[in-house]
């Protein structure tokens, strides 16, 4: 068995990356020639969920898009359950920022999750009421059933942010990767989403998300993956998640209340 | 005259420009709706202007072989070329330079036709071959149109429509998320360049009818006027094709119906005409619901607002407000309220206590979603719920008179 081992001295075996639902090695992604993400390794665990933390600007969801081919990186491997990527798409569903879209492009809302069965109907499979009856189970998970028909403009922020995570269930996916999924929602739609991610870690999925709010990671996560360009720390939230960690990612741009919350929060 | 043309009684070459006409602006305009949607609308204009080199240089390489210079294959060919290499610049500015798409269209676009006019002048004051007609490239020309041009047309108009059907679950899912696309294994650059692919072939197969200053408007406008109609991409698409062809068809008539006049910008024409009908009068979306929609609110506001001031005994300043209540019935002439006005104030106060209760709760969201200040309970609610929410609110406040 061929240990790798990785910039900051850890070692990985190849077992271990075969088991991993997203195993990232020396990935990199510039903008010019400017690194956003530097040699950057990540090993998801399985079932768990796992919160992508860091500053503005870290290159957190850089390297979420990067991961799955959104963007183009310079240098990195990555596999998904131990293989190459094109092999597993199915398996991995992708809910991008809310923002990264037109809301006044004209579909509704259940158009909106039928796009995630689209590998499921094909380039030119008709949409049959199976599929039309599974997007709505999908959106009646994240309490969006009665807005099926709206068109996507007339929604608030946090249905929108509902209405692609349905989308992303409705792929019927193994690992969600999820951007932002929390930035700018409602107290009823971060319940609903919560709930939701929950219940997905239950059935045995693998949950990633990048994340902003500090005061919820203990909450909500198992496992933490503190990034600013550069890999800062990564494991549990119980031994990982602390105010050195913390620190050595946000540097100065940690307000001292913010510290004091935060020692509050992980003890 | 315009009635013989619309009914195909011009004789044969008039139909035949009428339906060649009609097909491509059914083509321009479906294959335009994903481009409107995909938010590149202008890439049009910097394709069909790249396509005047291609033309003249076309021309002169016939004519140098002692072939037809004005042989319409080879012209088209020869402006797909050109067109071809002007996207190809386009695509690298944008993508490999900091120059923003708007500014490389607008590079691209002029320096082609910049070259474009120049050879089209060298040919024509050097009387290479035999080179009448060329210049209506510009702005299209249907005189000599023969039926082997119309069945070109024709079938570049039909195997675009194919190669629509066939992808446009993929071209409608780059042109709303392409990341998300991207994640889900789909080449979103190939399906960008297949984008192109068929704007390129519509702009040269309507090279001929519209010409290619104006090719862009088939595009485009019947794109945007499909838009204020439905809130459906696939709805908008079929919607833009038949406003497409219609204006095409129309426009084509009437040009035959009377000497000299010009098919390509009269079927421009007739689509604007089309686009200033539905910007006016789409329901939902054009101007004149808007303003209705806007002016009926404020009578329900000013109405609503009229009543809460009447239940708590408040007085109204508003002119509006008070007419409106007097013609509803709800207050006298002197500002004191009627026994219905009284009665309406009284269910406007509890309604607005109700929606209160009602919006604190979260497993009501969608019905709380729905609150406006306006919208009675009852549209909402059943009477079993509003029961409820009752026994929380307590009974009901009296009037003051």
């Amino acid at each position: 068995m061929l240990d790798l081992i990785c910039e900051d001295g850890t070692t990985f075996t190849e077992n271990s990356l075969a088991q991993s639902p997203l195993a990232i090695r020396g990935l990199t992604v510039t903008y010019g020639q400017k690194p956003a993400v530097f040699s950057v390794d990540m090993t998801v665990q399985p079932g768990e969920m796992t919160a992508i933390i860091g500053p503005n600007g870290a290159g957190k969801s850089t390297m979420l898009k990067a991961a799955l081919g959104v963007i183009p990186s310079v240098s990195g491997r990555v596999q998904v359950f131990g293989k190459p990527l094109p092999s597993q798409r199915a398996r991995v569903a992708y809910v991008p920022q809310r923002a990264s879209v037109d809301w006044d492009f004209p579909t509704r809302v259940i158009d909106v999750v039928l796009m995630g069965l689209y590998r499921q109907v094909g380039l030119l499979g008709r949409i049959r009421g199976q599929h039309r009856a599974s997007a709505l189970d999908c959106l009646t998970r994240v309490g969006m059933a009665d807005f099926a028909d709206r068109q996507i403009g007339q929604l608030s922020g946090g249905q929108q942010q509902r209405v692609f995570l349905a989308r992303a269930l409705a792929q019927n996916a193994d690992l969600y990767l999820l951007d932002e999924p929390f930035a700018g929602v409602d107290a009823a739609t971060e319940k609903a989403i919560i709930t939701v991610l929950k219940s997905l870690r239950a059935e045995g999925k693998t949950v990633v998300v990048v994340h902003h709010d500090l005061a919820t990671v203990a909450e909500y996560f198992d496992n933490v993956f503190l990034i600013n360009t550069r890999k800062v720390a990564e494991g549990p939230v119980e031994t990982t998640f602390n105010s050195v960690t913390l620190q050595a990612a946000y540097g100065g741009r940690l307000a001292a209340t913010q510290v004091e919350q935060l020692n509050q929060i992980t003890g | 005259m315009i009635w013989d043309a619309l009914l195909l009684q011009l004789g044969y070459n008039a139909t035949l420009v009428s339906v060649g006409a009609a097909l491509l602006g059914a083509a321009a305009g479906i294959t335009g709706t994903f481009l409107f949607l995909r938010k590149r609308a202008l890439v049009a204009d910097a394709v069909s202007h790249a396509t005047l080199p291609g033309v003249c240089i076309a021309f002169l390489v016939m004519a140098s072989l002692g072939g037809d210079g004005r042989n319409l294959i080879g012209l088209l060919v020869g402006s797909a070329l050109s067109a071809w290499v002007g996207l190809w610049c386009l695509n690298w500015l944008t993508l490999r330079t900091r120059l923003a798409e708007d500014a490389a269209i607008g590079a691209i676009l002029s320096t082609f036709f910049g070259f474009g006019v120049v050879l089209l002048t060298v040919i024509q004051t050097a009387g290479i071959g035999r080179q009448a007609g060329l210049e209506g490239f510009l702005l299209g020309s249907t005189a000599g149109m023969l039926f082997n041009d119309a069945l070109l047309i024709a079938g570049g108009g039909a195997a675009t429509l194919v190669i629509i059907a066939l992808t446009r679950r993929a071209l409608t899912l780059v042109s709303f998320d392409p990341e998300y696309a991207s994640a889900q294994g789909i080449n979103v650059p190939q399906v960008d360049m297949l984008m192109m692919g068929l704007v390129m072939a519509v702009t040269v197969i309507g090279l001929k009818i519209v010409g290619l200053i104006l090719i862009v408007a088939l595009l485009i406008i019947p794109a945007v006027t499909a838009r204020f109609w439905s809130e459906r991409s696939d709805i908008v698409v079929l919607l833009a094709g038949l406003f497409g062809a219609a204006a095409a068809y129309v426009g084509a008539g009437v040009s035959a119906s009377a000497p000299n006049l010009p098919t390509g910008p009269l079927i421009v024409l007739m689509s604007a005409g089309l686009f200033a009908l539905s910007l006016f009068f789409a329901p939902s979306r054009g101007v004149l619901a808007a303003v209705i929609r806007q002016r009926r609110f404020q009578r329900r506001v000013h109405l609503r607002q009229g009543l809460l001031a009447l239940a708590q005994g408040q007085p109204i300043y508003e002119n509006l407000t008070l007419r409106l209540l007097g013609r509803a019935g709800l207050v006298r002439r002197d500002g004191v309220a009627t026994e219905t006005g009284r009665a309406r104030a009284a269910k406007a106060l509890r309604d607005e206590k109700r929606w209160e209760i009602l919006r604190r709760d979260h497993a009501q969201e969608p019905a709380a979603e729905l609150y406006d200040g306006l919208r009675a309970i009852e549209t909402v609610l059943t009477p079993d719920e509003i029961r409820e929410i009752d026994a929380k609110i307590g009974a009901p406040q009296e009037i003051p008179t």
